[in-house]
């Protein structure tokens, strides 16, 4: 065997009293691309951060090209050719694209020509199939455009050693395409790749070898080839995973419960991001919407949800025209739920513990508080059964929600908005970062909520989920409804044309 | 042993004060004066003499007050630099009333001035959380700025047209007896402000442990974004706590005017409003620490005064001590604690008594 490329051996981690990563072995030769896959809060991106630096290891060591090393710092990870992309965004909003990407680049000296960084970031981006404005704010960019900046960010530096944990949670997946065939460029220069990701067909296809943690420890270490996603899938989960197509029953109602018309609304950028958007949802249906990230789906969910000022339209829910109430009024007297793309910076207060966090919607209300007094306890209570209802995985309730895995913060966002039981329920990126069995969890809670009458907008990039659990599909481009669709008729070549409608025009 | 190394972590404002101490030590002796006899003179001035304690009780009442004028709005995310103006605006407002209202009935009046007072330091904070919400102005440019307003206008105010005939310098006519605030400590100037300032702190604390608006105040100040999502109204709120941040720094010059100066007089706050901003740091943004930090930098500047009379130091070391005890204690708080970190070594000694013991065993074993 090689020296060359990176060992790690017997890493452990320890978080209070919780043991995170138990002794984990991993072996990844240079110029192959190593998957790990894994449960949400398994210790995936926790190994990652140790090998980047950002923690330090209990116990172990970690050898790169056979020699051992202590990487005590995210500097000292990129002196070694170490580069990370992180699950969650680490860009500064204030900054330009081609700003985020030379922040910290060593090696600039006092002369900084950020127009010849354009120029090669704009030709990197072209490589990997990314359409990119150099010059552009981030904090004016939707997610997708800003995940495919954190990429370029790690590319631009020519790393060696590329950890890319769930890079691909917000692509679309003519985008992803793109993605992995420039990992394989990369293989082919020589790079070693690490890649974390839920999409099993992702690693099927891009992966030599995948490394599978339980628990904190490896539970398996196997080629790709030659394994077939269910049995990934069951050495993750530790028990079959049937990715069976859920019962659904017809609509239960025929009443309109939302209506919209030609609704409008500005982006960040104070562009026409939505351009009169007109459906409706009956009560117990679930709309899906389909497109790729960025045609106006963000403005849609929060004009819906009142947390963006609607430019022109109506918004009615049961007969009733509510474009003119606040995000108060329409969360607790319209009963409108939403599960928010962005979880950190929108759906959780990081700091707080995780069940305030469970009563930051609601907490004017019972069991929360009575009258202006909060109830402590109760909320205990109530965060502790939707702990254990919706198998989030933490060590303690007064845990600061900061130190949960991205998946299971998720999973409490979730409980939250659904468990107040609202009329309308909307959801953005629902599964980002979910397993498959957290993923096929969230399908049965959303299907239930069908059936208690709940009318649904289940907004994703996922054109699979949405196939696999909505009534209809509404498929965006450009601010507009393209065409709205029954699942039945919904060939992945019909809806493929709908939002390639929008590529041609793009690429043009 | 981790929670009592995080016990004293969490007093690490303590040992700087401390450690400031002995900074200061090195300085008084240098000035030619033995240390243990000076800290002697403004320890046993500012707390334990009972004329020295009223006089720390009587300047704690502005600090603490424009502390907590500070730590409010401070745990909301915005940045009150103004509650020196605040002070001086509740001192104008609370005069006006004492002096210019037709005479009635203390039971009436009093109240009334203090009322006055709280609404003129809640306007000026008002105007900066106005402009913040609704125009995104910086709120520390605007109450810095208004700072100067106030201090100027109760200068021209006391100097023109509230002015004592024949006073000698800007000052306006007493205040009758009967609007006085009672006194606390018979024969000093200790008066009820510090009380009030006490019990607001606690008001202060228990608002924000314990009641939604608190919990909602809490989260726009550590995430905005999530506060709307959640159905907070951020903007009407920023107004609001800057008017009640305003109007706690309205009290604080009410509460000088009329329990200590009795008179309005031009520059009658020697900073105590930046005194506050201190006070917040030292407290590390807990109403329930307020007090203990305004009543320590209090006893600071009055034993700082008796030190300098009894053992004839220089003001400038003085106020180099108690600038020390600000850098010293600014820095303490940067200090991070990491609880792995500390773990590990923990366990690393661990480990190394281990084997010391077992080692011992083994030799002793041995020669048995
Ligand atoms: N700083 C921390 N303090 C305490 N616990 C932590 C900390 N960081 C991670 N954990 C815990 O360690 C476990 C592993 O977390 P990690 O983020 O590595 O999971 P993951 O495999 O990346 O999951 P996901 O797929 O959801 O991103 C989780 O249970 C998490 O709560
Ligand atoms: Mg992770």
């Amino acid at each position: 065997m090689t020296a060359q490329g990176l060992r790690l051996e017997k890493i452990s981690k320890t978080f209070g009293d919780f043991k995170a990563l138990d002794g984990v072995d991993m072996t990844v030769p240079r110029g192959t691309v190593h998957a790990i896959l894994g449960e949400n809060g398994a210790g995936k991106t926790t190994l990652m951060n140790i090998l980047y630096g950002l923690y330090q290891p209990d116990g172990g060591r970690i050898l790169i090209d056979g020699a051992p090393q202590r990487i005590t710092s995210p500097r000292r990870a990129m002196e070694l050719g170490i580069g990370m992309i992180h699950q969650h965004l680490m860009l500064v909003e204030t900054l330009t694209v081609v700003e985020n990407v030379v922040l910290g680049l060593p090696g600039q000296g006092m002369r900084l020509s950020l127009a010849e960084h354009a120029r090669k970031l704009e030709a990197l981006a072209k490589s990997f199939g990314f359409d990119i404005d150099p010059h552009q704010e981030v904090w004016k960019l939707p997610m997708g455009m800003r995940q495919r900046v954190e990429i370029l960010k790690v590319l631009y530096r020519d790393a060696n050693l590329i950890i890319l944990d769930e890079p691909t949670s917000v692509l679309a997946p003519s985008e992803v395409e793109g993605f992995l065939e420039g990992l394989r460029r990369l293989r082919a220069a020589g790079k070693t790749i690490i890649f974390i990701s839920h999409k099993l067909d992702e690693v099927a296809a891009v992966a030599d070898r995948v490394t599978v943690l339980r628990r904190g420890t490896v539970s398996a270490d196997l080629a790709v080839a030659g394994t077939p996603p269910s049995e990934m899938a069951r050495m993750m989960v530790g028990r079959d995973v049937v990715l069976t197509t859920l019962e659904k029953t017809s609509p239960t109602s025929d009443e309109v419960l939302v209506r919209i018309r030609d609704l409008k609304a500005r982006d960040n950028r104070g562009n026409q991001a939505l351009k009169g958007v007109s459906f409706d949802i009956r009560a117990g249906e679930i709309l899906g919407v389909a497109g790729v990230d960025g045609n106006g789906q963000a403005e849609l969910a929060e004009a819906l949800t009142g947390l963006r000022q609607a430019e022109g339209g109506t918004v009615e829910l049961s007969g009733e025209d509510v474009s003119a109430a606040g995000v108060y009024e329409r969360r607790h007297r319209l009963g409108i739920s939403f599960v928010p793309e962005d979880r950190h910076g929108t759906g959780l207060v990081l700091d707080l513990p995780v069940y305030q966090n469970a009563m930051i919607r609601d907490f004017r209300e019972s069991p929360f508080s009575s009258g202006p007094m909060l109830r402590a306890a109760s909320a205990r209570k109530v965060a502790e059964d939707w702990v254990k209802r919706y198998d989030v995985r933490l060590q303690s309730v007064d845990q600061a929600i900061r130190f949960l895995s991205g998946g299971n913060q998720q999973k409490l966002i979730f409980a939250r908005e659904v468990e107040c039981r609202p009329r309308l329920l909307v959801i953005m990126q629902p599964c980002k970062g979910l397993d498959v069995g957290a993923i096929e969890a969230v399908h049965r809670t959303v299907l239930a909520e069908r059936e208690r009458g709940t009318a649904i907008l289940y907004i994703s990039t996922e054109l699979e989920h949405i196939l696999s659990v909505c009534d209809r599909v509404a498929v965006m481009c450009a601010g507009r409804i393209t065409g709205i669709i029954a699942p039945e008729e919904a060939t992945p070549e019909r809806i493929g044309a709908l939002i390639g409608g929008l590529e041609e025009e793009k690429v043009a | 042993m981790l929670r009592a190394i995080q016990g004293i972590y969490m007093l690490r404002p303590v040992w700087a004060v401390l450690l400031s101490l002995l900074a200061g030590a090195g300085l008084i002796a240098i000035a030619g004066v033995n240390p243990g006899e000076a800290y002697a003179a403004l320890f046993g001035g500012a707390f334990l003499d009972y004329y020295g304690l009223a006089s720390t009780l009587a300047k704690m009442s502005p600090i603490l007050l424009a502390g907590l004028a500070v730590i409010i709005p401070l745990r909301v995310g915005l940045l009150n630099i103004g509650a020196e103006g605040q002070i001086y605006m509740g001192g104008l407002f609370s005069s006006m009333a004492a002096l210019l209202l037709p005479e009635m009935s203390p039971v009436v009046q009093v109240p009334l001035c203090v009322l006055a007072g709280a609404l003129g330091g809640g306007l000026w904070g008002l105007i900066p959380g106005y402009l913040k919400a609704y125009r995104g102005i910086n709120e520390v440019i605007i109450t810095i700025l208004l700072n100067f307003i106030a201090i100027n206008l109760v200068s021209y105010v006391a100097g023109g047209p509230m002015m004592q005939e024949g006073a000698p310098y800007p000052y306006s006519e007493e205040i009758r007896e009967g609007l006085w605030l009672p006194y606390i400590m018979p024969h000093t100037d200790a008066h009820l402000g510090v009380v009030v300032g006490i019990v607001l702190c606690v008001v202060a604390w228990f608002v924000f442990r314990f009641t939604t608006v608190g919990f909602g105040l809490g989260m726009i100040g550590k995430n905005p974004v999530a506060a709307t999502y959640s159905g907070i109204r951020v903007r009407r709120n920023v107004v609001a706590v800057m008017f009640v941040a305003g109007a706690i720094g309205g009290l604080a010059g009410t509460f000088e005017v009329l329990g200590l100066k009795h008179r309005l007089y031009h520059l009658f706050s020697p900073g105590y409003g930046f005194d506050g901003i201190v006070v917040a740091f030292l407290a590390q943004l807990s109403p329930l620490m307020a007090p203990v930090a305004a009543f320590f930098l209090s006893g600071l500047k009055v034993g700082g005064l008796i030190m300098q009379r009894a053992v004839g130091l220089e003001s400038t070391v003085v106020e180099a001590i108690q600038g020390l005890v600000i850098i010293f204690v600014a820095a303490s708080l940067a200090f991070r604690f990491d609880r792995g970190n500390w773990r590990r070594f923990l366990e690393r000694r661990r480990l190394l008594d281990a084997g010391i013991a077992g080692g011992i065993t083994n030799n002793s074993g041995g020669r048995s």
